[in-house]
């Protein structure tokens, strides 16, 4: 690849503890996982980090679990874990949706949700189902854990609330009250970046988000409003249209972005009646 | 660092960034494995770790240390691997041949009688440009057929 | 003895691609190597003021002054340089080269070597340029007439943009030094263009140049004439530095800097008559050739050539120019024209059909070519001429008529097209190739020496059946030597369908010689008594072919393979999105010699028809590939798979080896048109490809489909 390898360092902490000191200590390191997008961005000369944390052996970021009415999912745990979870296609069956789109298997055996959330892409598969979900990341840092609504974790384009000492241990996700939907649309049936994505929960509240919209995933909250307050589906596809900022790029246009995510959010509608 | 390659045990003197592609192909000398495009979309560069089909190019050595990884070259150590290598000649599944061992590596974890459905989700990670796909399903479906072992899971 | 043509025997090659025994060029090493890299322009058009060097020992750099003879790569026209100079005329063109033995230390090489360039004002647009690479006029009865007599014209104009051949392995080569000569090994499909080109460039003689071609991972094309100017950047360093070289291309270089389809504009204007006979077709072809001419001549040959379809017309004009723009020169894929135009015939018959109101079924077989008729050139076809067998076969196995009916209203949409391809080089070309093919005698049977390579279809397994049969032997005691100029005689180039038909009909010769002259001896008895000896065959052209390149009239090709291609396919009314339901596919092929590979063929051609009908896209932004990732230039993946049938014709081509035509190429010519005749049928108006969804979304419709497709709440069947 075009960066050599001895260019690069990996520190490779035995725990959880140690990783989070490590951090504390050095917080221009750069945590790696399953790898599946820092590999990427190492070869394309995107990824300008050259200093790693491999958090890739620490099972104390994995597993699935369910306390009360909140599934927990640790931030280690990958896409084919999550599709093979009875707990989540129980709890969270748009989750397992978005993962089976996510590359290919290789890339969902090696991605990881806090993956997903970590690298900030506004084409992140897992993202709009996080958003529609109300979910939750956990953060740890070497003193203290807090709690952040994934809601408002993004604070820009790749840019999110987690301060550099702090690594994700886990995604939360409420009990989801109603129906779920899901749909990414991508140049193709697998392997894809997503042109856009929609995810959406129909119970009492109305949560719709998308992706590959704008630079950060979006909640569309005036769609949202609209269709919770029992206005038309034209109605909630014309207030859309404040919610999302489309742009042209290598894979789609401005246009058709907007046009089809007012046909999503109809077909969300429609299906889920 | 140690890992079993194939079956064997091998010591390699690589750093921990180095690709997995990179320690098989110039470490390990087994050049099987390959690269179509450096960035985890072609699957040319799959192997197994631990039986669990990954992107060998955007590995680091590290996440192989201890493991046991399956290249093309110990594909016939298992009775499905050596199924789909002969099935991929008969069949024509293998025509120019370079996406042929990530592909076999690709459908190895799948179980008998899996069914298309199966197969094309095992496989979406796998690009050829040569087949256009028809031959390569013809050709996993035909070994995978059985006669009377353990039926596929269905999800 | 079981005979092997028309056998699915075991593939020569199969357990070693199957096992990775089999070495492809990334595989090999040698001794003392050193990794090369290539320094380019950045911008479209411009000069080049100064090179600024600066790199610690250890490097070796090369531009046009290490060329020993003179700088051009050695193809046609001597006008593409090996190594800029002081002009650059497309993004990516190489300028310096770069060698160091630690394939890292490579690396950083653009941040110190820079170059000081100069833009210009570069120009995109084909019908704006003014650097004409070819005129090529094709002229039969009396166009004016044609229109005088026709009842009503239809016009119409088709796109079709550049396609990337997207093979799995990427170009690469090493270039082996030693006293006076040169040896390269590399991922190519024409050693002795490579040899050729070598030759030139070094000023070396042709016996102390050696191509040998390594196991190589798909061409398609894109390593007809590419591996040449790969191979001389190699063989630069390689002298220089007096170690061997070696040059891979990583995916993002070899889509920005390589060879792609020739994007190309047709017009048709066509007069018919009101019962649907097609009476003048007038059709003006530009095909965009990039910077330098490289193949464009022959590729806008074989273009215009196809350019009417399968049809017959008793007045046609057709006018086809290659021009230059401002973007990386274009090349061979599959097809090599023909898609590009056949995409257009096919298209506007369906537009004639329906101002006609005419079935497209019906009136492609009032005007089909029949055994008998003469072609656009003039050429009165054989016995072999399929156009109706394959039309009638893929229309009743796809249910083309039923489904026509039934479909209309919906959101699924099924279309046809109807196409034929010459096999082999056009007109006087093969007799200018001269092509060889020798035989040796073995111990066991015989060795197989061609200049033609294995690149995924079946070569060696294809030739090595032939032998078999003609010589009496089973076919496992036929030996295929590598392509290695050292040992093999100029076969010729493995392009155009020709594989089969010419070389294979070469061997088919020196194979039948062969066993009269054993006599009623076997190989081993010979072999024993009397020693190996070698025959070797040379190209003659049938008899009766007649062909004038003055006037472009006469036997363009030795034979036609035809075909027919039916998709049936889907939009979704929300996303735009397409699924091809399915295809059928029915090829006319003289003879399939190996009936598994051929179907091969068949589908991998088809396969890439359906890309660069639906997803293929080559993104340009200021002369440059702006997509340059696998990520982003959209193939199918399995799960994209389009459900395939595939049908096989045998009509008997007299001249092929056991009647065998070529079928390498055709698969490609016909889905592109089908999908979008599919598309028209459900509603949508697409003119030119890929039909992306964002174009199908603004595509204008015929109403009144057009708001029933639209409607959110249509029931989908």
């Amino acid at each position: 690849m075009p960066v050599a390898a001895s260019a690069l360092r990996l520190e490779r902490p035995r725990s959880l503890k140690q990783a989070l000191a490590m951090l504390a200590g050095d917080p221009g390191l750069l945590p790696i996982a399953g790898c599946t997008d820092v590999y990427v961005g190492l070869h394309f000369g995107t990824e300008p980090g050259r200093r790693f944390i491999d958090l890739w052996d620490l099972d104390e970021l994995r597993g699935i679990s369910v306390k009360g009415d909140v599934l927990r999912i640790g931030a280690l745990t990958t896409y084919t874990e999550i599709i093979e979870s009875t707990i989540v296609q129980k709890r969270a069956p748009m989750l397992v949706a978005a993962s089976t789109e996510v590359g290919g298997a290789q890339i969902q055996n090696r991605g990881t949700l806090g993956g997903n959330v970590a690298n900030a892409s506004p084409a992140g598969d897992t993202l709009p189902v996080l958003a529609a979900a109300n979910a939750r990341i956990v953060l740890r840092s070497n003193t203290a854990t807090r709690t952040l609504a994934f809601e408002s974790y993004y604070t820009g384009y790749r840019k999110s609330l987690r301060k550099p000492d702090e690594l994700i241990a886990a995604i939360e996700i409420p009990r989801i009250d109603g129906t779920q939907w899901w749909r990414k649309v991508g140049t193709r049936r697998a392997q894809a970046i997503s042109k856009i994505m929609i995810a959406g929960v129909r119970g009492r509240d109305v949560r719709v988000a998308f992706g590959s919209v704008a630079p950060t995933v979006v909640l569309a909250k005036h769609a949202s409003a609209v269709l919770s307050g029992g206005g038309t589906i034209a109605d909630a596809q014309e207030a859309l249209r404040q919610d999302i900022a489309p742009i042209d790029d290598v894979r789609s246009t401005g246009e058709y972005r907007a046009k089809v995510a007012a046909n999503l959010l109809a077909e969300f509608w429609d299906k889920t009646s | 660092m140690k890992l079993t390659v194939n079956g064997k045990s091998r010591t390699v003197n690589a750093h921990p960034m180095k690709r997995l592609l990179d320690v098989l192909r110039e470490d390990c000398g087994l050049t099987g494995t390959k690269e179509g495009c450096g960035e985890g979309e072609c699957g040319a560069c799959t192997v197994l770790i631990d039986g669990v089909a990954v992107d060998s190019c955007i590995v680091p050595a590290a996440h192989a240390e201890g493991r046991r990884v399956i290249t093309i070259e110990g594909a016939a150590a298992t009775k499905t691997g050596k199924a789909l290598q002969n099935a991929f000649v008969v069949h024509g599944g293998a025509q120019c041949g370079i996406c042929t061992p990530g592909m076999i590596l690709a459908a190895a974890p799948l179980k008998t009688g899996a069914s298309l459905d199966e197969i094309k989700t095992a496989l979406a990670g796998n690009l050829c440009r040569c087949t256009g796909y028809p031959a390569i399903f013809r050709s996993v479906r035909s070994a995978l057929k059985s006669k009377g072992g353990a039926r596929a899971r269905r999800r | 003895m079981a005979r092997a043509v028309g056998a699915n025997v075991r593939r020569k090659d199969g357990d070693a691609k199957v096992t990775g025994a089999a070495k492809y060029i990334d595989d090999l090493s040698f001794p003392g190597m050193l990794y090369g890299a290539t320094v380019r322009s950045t911008i479209p058009r411009g000069s080049i003021a100064a090179r600024h060097v600066s790199l610690p020992p250890g490097f070796i750099v090369a531009d046009h002054r290490d060329i020993p003879g003179p700088n051009y790569v050695a193809l046609i026209d001597p006008d593409q340089p090996c190594l800029a100079v002081d002009q650059i005329r497309h993004v990516a063109e190489p300028i310096l080269l770069v060698a160091h033995a630690d394939r890292h230390a490579l690396i950083d090489v653009h941040k110190r070597v820079t170059i000081e360039e100069r833009p210009a004002e570069p120009n995109y647009d084909p019908e704006k340029s003014d650097i004409c690479f070819k005129k090529i006029s094709i002229d039969k009865g009396e166009i004016d007439l044609g229109f005088r007599i026709s009842d009503l014209v239809i016009d119409g104009e088709y796109r079709t943009a550049h396609q990337e051949q997207l093979y799995i392995e990427t170009n690469g080569v090493i270039a082996v030094p030693g006293d006076g000569e040169m040896t390269v090994y590399g991922s190519l499909q024409c050693p002795y263009y490579v040899h050729k080109a070598l030759v030139v460039l070094l000023n070396l003689p042709a016996d102390r140049v050696r191509v040998v071609q390594t196991e190589t991972g798909g061409g398609f094309g894109g390593k007809e004439e590419y591996p040449s100017m790969l191979a001389c950047h190699a063989a630069i360093l390689a002298r220089k530095a007096k170690r061997p070289v070696k040059m891979i291309y990583d995916r993002v270089e070899d889509l920005l800097a390589t060879t792609k389809r020739h994007p190309s504009i047709v017009r048709h204007r066509t007069g018919v008559s009101r019962d649907g006979r097609l009476v003048a077709m007038d059709v003006d072809v530009i095909m965009d050739g990039g910077a330098y001419a490289t193949l464009s001549a022959v590729v806008l040959s074989r273009g215009v050539i196809h350019a009417a379809g399968p049809y017959r017309c008793d007045h046609v004009r057709i006018r086809g120019r290659a021009m230059m723009t401002h973007t990386p020169p274009n090349g061979a894929f599959r097809g090599f024209g023909a898609p590009q135009t056949q995409f257009a015939i096919e298209c506007h018959m369906d537009r004639i059909a329906g101002e006609l109101g005419i079935d497209p079924v019906r009136l492609r077989e009032i005007n089909a070519l029949r055994p008998g008729d003469t072609t656009a050139t003039g050429q009165k076809l054989g016995k072999d001429a399929s156009a109706l067998p394959v039309l009638r076969d893929a229309v009743k196995r796809s249910r083309f008529n039923q489904k026509r009916k039934q479909l209309k209203g919906t959101n699924r949409g099924i279309g046809l097209s109807l196409f034929f391809h010459g096999s082999g080089f056009t007109g006087g070309g093969e007799v200018k190739l001269a092509s060889k093919a020798s035989l040796e005698l073995t111990a066991r049977g015989a060795k197989i020496l061609v200049a033609s390579t294995e690149i995924g279809q079946g070569t060696r397994t294809m030739h090595a059946q032939i032998v078999a049969d003609a010589l009496g032997v089973p076919f496992d005691a036929i030996d295929v030597h590598d392509a290695d100029t050292a040992f093999v005689p100029d076969s010729g180039p493995t392009v155009a369908s020709r594989t089969c038909m010419i070389v294979g009909k070469l061997l088919e010769r020196c194979a039948r010689d062969m066993k009269q002259r054993l006599g009623r001896m076997t190989p081993a008895q010979y072999f024993k008594k009397h020693g190996s000896f070698t025959i070797t065959s040379q190209y003659e052209p049938p008899p009766g072919l007649q062909w004038s390149d003055e006037t472009y009239a006469g036997d363009a090709y030795g034979s036609y393979a035809w075909g027919c291609n039916v998709v049936e396919l889907e939009v979704d009314p929300v996303t735009f999105e397409v699924t091809p339901i399915n295809v059928t596919a029915v090829a006319e092929i003289g003879k399939a010699i190996h009936p598994m590979m051929a179907i091969g063929q068949i589908e991998g051609g088809t396969a890439q028809g359906i890309g660069y009908a639906l997803t293929e896209e080559v993104v340009m932004k200021d002369g440059r590939m702006a997509n340059a990732q696998l990520t982003n230039y959209i193939i199918p993946t399995p799960m994209d798979a389009a459900p395939m049938d595939i049908g096989i014709m045998e009509r008997p081509y007299p001249h092929g080896p056991f009647g065998a035509k070529g079928v390498g190429e055709m698969p490609i010519d016909g889905p592109a048109p089908a999908v979008v005749n599919a598309l028209r049928h459900c509603g949508f108006d697409i003119r030119s490809i890929p039909a992306t969804p964002e174009r199908i979304m603004k595509a204008p419709f015929d109403s009144p489909a057009r708001s029933r497709v639209l409607a959110q709440d249509r029931p989908r069947r």
